[in-house]
């Protein structure tokens, strides 16, 4: 019996020490490209081009970060990626709660076709050229009916998902229904016991969806740069995107005669457009945690 | 329903006559009046069906009508006209990508097959990962401890594609005269993984690096962030039955495979039916941002193929064909994994 016991604990020994150091190896891999970019963005031209930076910045400079900075553009793009995540969010969130409180209703007529008319849209998608001839379409209708910015056809016609209203659908159906009828003997409308009950029960999820919209709104790239055309509305990605293209080419760099080196700003780009995740990211984290568990779904 | 006699008469033993069930009357009536009932029960639930308007037209606007373009793929492609009016042209699209025997047929095919590989091996690499993470972090029984790790392997989920592949370009790119290459191509190139003429040359220009580059930065992405599904399974497990296995002289292998992995099982299977069922819809925007003609030959999928020959060439009804095939493989294989994992766990993922 002691020398089982002493086996098994040899055992649970060597695997804790496996999973320790596999564990830490793979933390500091996802870790140490964020720092080597802070560093990048922070060292002498020297340094970055020849490759002498590894960990820690050398000869620090804040060129490349004032350079941006200064950069009417980058705040530009920044102000519409956030006009775009605050109005996409909140127009899907608006379209896929109501839909949802509709479809969580067992008395609502021709549900079922209703659900499949949303789940068929997860199995085929119509694909890139397809949805460029009638994101076109609409953007001409937006134009002709005198909406010219584009931004507004990123928020209103992107990023809507089945799944995250099948989310919602599930949190409202979870409602018991004594509370709903409770409130409708109380007097409330439809629409009272919506906002004054469904929604406060199922905050949490609501929060889940809302982030999923978010994030998409401020990931979006593909679709932002193909349909807008006037570089001044172009999201931050898009921005960033542009950028890489034009640093990393080969006679740019060739006419490149600053203190610090073109990866710096690049470098200082995407610390840039990180930095403010991470900060919100101890706020947001809990939800963000939750998504997962909620993916597969019961019907 | 069968439906009985008494559905439609009743026997009236006082007056010894037949009766007209008035049930079935208001079911007649109910009948011969169904739409006018539909649209009562609509206008007494106006505020209901009014909800639902704006998601239909969402969905109507931009994913159905989409689908209505797709149709052009049978259509003789014309800018001009919309795709009612234009004529039919049969599968003369289809023909000429599957058996066209020209560089563009080859090159479809070499999409199809890229498609499938790319998801493949994201599947034989990517899927393992979050599972083997999760079982690590087990492991670690100090709260603390196991929160710093997990939010250090969530960090890059929080980065959009564009900035992950920004950040993948920069640190394995090519060296010039004036400048050096990338350092993780620098540190590869000092550790002798590769030659130092590979490295120099950018191994997001070299066509065999691509499928590697590809699934590395998905396991660096997303395995921290994917692993919390399994690790709620694995919290879950009741430590009885670890104390159970252990009393029964079960090491730690042992214990991992007779306790941990069937109670994880489930999810395992779950997350792998998904996975399986979205072989084909692979994120055309990571491969789009990472790729370049330089590496076509490994890193050219449908989408992308699509997006060459519809959005940026001319060829539009050769691209809508293109997907048209992707779209219908890949509802078959969404459509198959969901039946199989209705009957195999009884919970049905949509």
């Amino acid at each position: 019996m002691g020398k089982n016991k002493r086996k098994l604990e040899i055992s649970e020994l060597i695997f804790k020490i496996i999973s320790y150091t596999l564990l830490t190896v793979f933390a500091l891999c996802c870790l140490y490209p964020f720092v080597y970019a802070v560093s990048a963005s922070l060292s002498g031209r020297q340094a970055v081009e020849y490759g002498q930076v590894v960990l820690f910045p050398k000869d620090v400079q804040f060129d490349a970060f004032a350079r941006m900075f200064n950069d009417n553009m980058f705040w530009n793009a920044y102000s519409n990626t956030l006009f775009i995540t605050f109005f996409g969010t909140i127009w899907a969130l608006l379209v896929a709660i109501l839909g949802a409180y509709a479809l969580s209703k067992k008395r609502l007529l021709f549900r079922k076709f209703f659900n499949f008319f949303l789940v068929f849209t997860m199995w085929f998608s119509a694909g890139i050229v397809p949805q460029y001839l009638n994101y076109l379409a609409t953007k001409d209708v937006f134009n002709s009916i005198g909406i010219m910015d584009d931004k507004w056809l990123v928020v209103i016609a992107m990023g809507m998902a089945a799944m995250n209203i099948i989310l919602l659908r599930n949190a409202f159906e979870g409602v018991p229904s004594e509370i709903e009828e409770a409130s409708i003997v109380d007097g409330a409308s439809e629409f009272q016991v919506l906002t004054q009950v469904f929604i406060p029960m199922c905050k949490s999820t609501i929060a889940t969806v809302a982030l999923f919209f978010a994030i998409s709104r401020w990931n979006g790239y593909f679709w932002a740069r193909q349909m807008i055309s006037n570089t001044n509305e172009h999201p931050l990605q898009v921005f960033i995107r542009l950028r890489l293209e034009e640093f990393t080419d080969s006679e740019f760099m060739a006419g490149w005669n600053e203190t610090y080196a073109s990866d710096s700003v690049i470098y200082a780009l995407i610390v840039c457009s990180i930095v403010p995740i991470l900060i919100i990211y101890p706020f947001i984290q809990k939800y963000f945690a939750k998504g997962t568990n909620v993916g597969g779904v019961k019907e | 329903m069968k439906a009985k006699a008494a559905d439609f008469l009743i026997y009236d033993e006082a007056t010894k006559t037949y009766h007209e069930n008035p049930e079935q009357a208001v079911r007649d009536d109910v009948e011969k009046h169904y739409w006018l009932h539909v649209g009562r029960t609509i206008l007494k639930d106006w505020r209901l069906y009014l909800m639902l308007i704006p998601m239909i037209l969402v969905f109507l606007f931009w994913r159905y009508f989409p689908m209505y373009e797709l149709l052009g793929c049978f259509k003789v492609s014309d800018e001009v006209l919309p795709v009612a009016d234009q004529l039919f042209s049969g599968f003369s699209y289809f023909k000429r990508l599957l058996v066209g025997g020209d560089t563009l047929s080859l090159e479809f095919w070499r999409s199809m097959r890229n498609t499938f590989l790319l998801s493949f091996y994201g599947l034989c690499f990517g899927f393992p990962m979050p599972i083997i993470l999760a079982l690590f972090f087990n492991e670690i029984k100090s709260d603390i401890a196991r929160s710093f790790y997990q939010v250090l392997t969530y960090l890059p989920k929080f980065m959009s594609t564009v900035v992950m592949t920004s950040l993948v370009t920069m640190l394995v790119k090519q060296g010039s005269l004036t400048t050096g290459m990338g350092i993780v191509s620098q540190a590869l190139a000092n550790l002798g993984l590769i030659s130092r003429e590979v490295a120099n040359a950018g191994l997001l220009n070299n066509p065999s690096f691509f499928r590697a580059i590809y699934q590395i930065s998905g396991i660096w992405e997303a395995a921290g962030y994917d692993s919390i599904v399994f690790f709620a399974a694995i919290i879950a497990i009741s430590p009885t039955s670890y104390e159970a296995a252990q009393i029964d002289g079960a090491g730690k292998m042992a214990q991992l495979k007779y306790v941990v992995l069937p109670s994880i099982l489930s999810t395992i299977v779950i997350m792998l039916i998904t996975r399986i069922g979205s072989l084909l819809n692979i994120g055309y925007e990571k491969v789009l941002l990472l790729y370049n003609p330089n590496t076509y030959v490994t890193a050219d999928v449908v989408s992308t193929f699509a997006n060459r020959y519809g959005l940026m060439g001319a060829a539009k009804g050769l691209a809508l064909a293109a997907e048209m095939m992707n779209n219908v493989v890949g509802m078959l294989l969404v459509i198959g994994a969901n039946t199989i994992a209705r009957k195999a766990s009884d919970v049905s993922l949509y």
